[in-house]
């Protein structure tokens, strides 16, 4: 379990983030999720330790990640995978280096072991066989499949996905958030998913946590959502032609 | 002065928290490609062409009847090691290795890549930056004595074929009272350059935020904040060990 505790963050003299606190669940996906410049980001970078909240906590099954030592952040690092919203694969190194990277600097195993993992993290997320692909050569939905395969190759314990839809068709979009559904029950991770988009709201969000200009506003589930009485929620949830004839 | 106390934190950064010698050794090999290997064509043609230009001008200069032809080949010997190989490729390098590093670097930051890395654990200016400049102190010196060979066969090559002094004239000029200080400062020079131009790039790229436009103007200032340092330490170094 994540738990933050009284998060806020400042930029100069900008306010960004008020006083957040909330609870991600282990083996469930968690969303956290807001209009465009609420906060979310910031909140993600937060969360895994890019950025420093200038006041409040954030813990990691009780291990306190914004203020404990050098040993224990890099303890807690190990446990933690993330997709990046462009997906973040190194141009350089191809899929298979991609995906063995967090291996080759955080673990000691030996090579062939290390291949394994990378080919059994390929097959959970749909892709075989395209080991020597460069990240110039695959699609966006399968660099999304990559970058979740280099997320979770660690045993990540925590699965942080920032935007993971974005950029992605309709179709595609859903199979990505399956995928992330799927590997948080199979692997039991506590998984945090950034998004504005709501078809990921309805389809995987087992706890949702609505930022409104820099403020927890809201918090709940993909069914209580629908009913919510909150005006900035509705305005957001109900926001597209769709969702307001299913209303 | 902000940014010259960022760029000391950033360099700074580059020796703490470091990977294993085994994941750096890999990375400077390749860089030393990248940066040696890779600029060994531009850095020949341009050295060939400062010494033929060099005997060609002075040579049009030297007008008097009373000094002897082979002091072309002195002038061409003096400005190629003191001035020429280590200050004009300098500036080469930095037109080409140094907007290479901070366009690589700054395409890294806004597409993420570097958060990724710091997700992980990773020092990631460190991981990055510190196999650039080892790999830019290895082989530009390398690339300055190959520049002083060439500039010198350059000369020799423009001088004879037209005519302006004749080969033995041209060796003798070359072996007259050489100082042999004159190398050990083109080196000295080399490792100073090689260090500005590769930490100066490196922390222009590091720290681009934006997009596209953002990475350009970095490569752009690596570029000109490099030239500018380069000029100001060759002064120095001049002033110094002169």
């Amino acid at each position: 379990m994540i738990e933050i505790k009284n998060i806020s963050k400042s930029f100069d003299d900008k306010q960004v983030l008020f006083d957040i606190s909330g609870k991600f669940v282990k083996g469930k996906t968690n969303l956290i999720i807001g209009a465009s410049g609420t906060g979310k980001s910031v909140l993600l970078k937060c969360l895994v330790g890019l950025l420093k909240p200038d006041i409040g906590e954030v813990l990691f099954d009780g291990r306190d990640f914004t203020n404990g030592d050098k040993n224990l952040l890099t303890d807690i690092r190990r446990d933690i995978g993330m997709l990046f919203q462009g997906s973040a694969l190194f141009d350089s190194k191809n899929v298979e280096e991609n995906i063995k990277f967090p291996l080759d600097v955080l673990s000691e195993l030996p090579e062939n072991e290390k291949i394994e993992k990378v080919n059994h993290c390929l097959k959970l997320v749909g892709l075989e066989n395209i080991n020597k692909k460069m990240p110039s050569e695959i699609s966006g939905g399968m660099k999304k499949r990559v970058g979740i395969a280099r997320a979770i190759v660690n045993d990540s314990k925590y699965l942080f996905c920032d935007e993971p839809n974005s950029g992605l068709d309709p179709l595609t979009a859903i199979k990505i958030d399956d995928l992330i559904l799927e590997l948080t029950r199979k692997l039991d991770t506590t998984t945090i998913v950034v998004t504005h988009d709501m078809n990921s709201v309805i389809e995987i969000g087992e706890y949702i946590m609505f930022l409104h200009n820099g403020k927890k506003i809201w918090e709940g589930d993909n069914k209580k959502i629908l009913k919510s009485k909150i005006k900035e929620l509705n305005d957001f949830v109900f926001s597209n032609k769709l969702m307001k004839k299913l209303k | 002065m902000k940014n010259f106390g960022r760029y000391i934190l950033f360099l700074i950064s580059l020796i703490q928290r470091r990977e294993s010698f085994k994941t750096y050794f890999s990375l400077t090999i390749n860089e030393c490609i990248k940066i040696g290997y890779d600029s060994l064509f531009i850095v020949s043609i341009v050295s060939v062409f400062i010494g033929a230009v060099t005997t060609i001008q002075t040579a049009f200069n030297l007008v008097s009847p009373f000094i002897p032809d082979y002091v072309i080949a002195i002038v061409v010997r003096d400005m190629t090691l003191l001035e020429l190989s280590p200050t004009i490729i300098a500036i080469v390098f930095a037109g080409k290795v140094g907007s290479n590093i901070a366009g690589e670097i700054g395409t890294m930051r806004i597409t993420e890549q570097i958060d990724a890395l710091e997700v992980m654990g990773v020092n990631s200016s460190s991981y990055l930056v510190l196999p650039k400049i080892v790999a830019s102190i290895l082989m530009f010196p390398i690339l300055v004595i190959l520049s002083a060979t060439l500039a010198i066969s350059g000369g020799y090559m423009a001088g004879v074929l037209t005519e302006v002094i004749t080969g033995a004239e041209y060796i003798y000029g070359i072996r007259y009272e050489f100082n042999p200080f004159n190398l050990p400062f083109a080196l000295i020079k080399a490792y100073v350059f090689a260090f500005i131009v590769s930490s100066i790039s490196s922390f222009q790229g590091y720290y681009t935020s934006g997009g596209a436009l953002e990475v350009g103007k970095s490569s752009t200032n690596a570029v000109t904040n490099s030239c500018i340092a380069i000029l100001i330490a060759d002064y120095l170094l001049a002033q110094i060990l002169l």
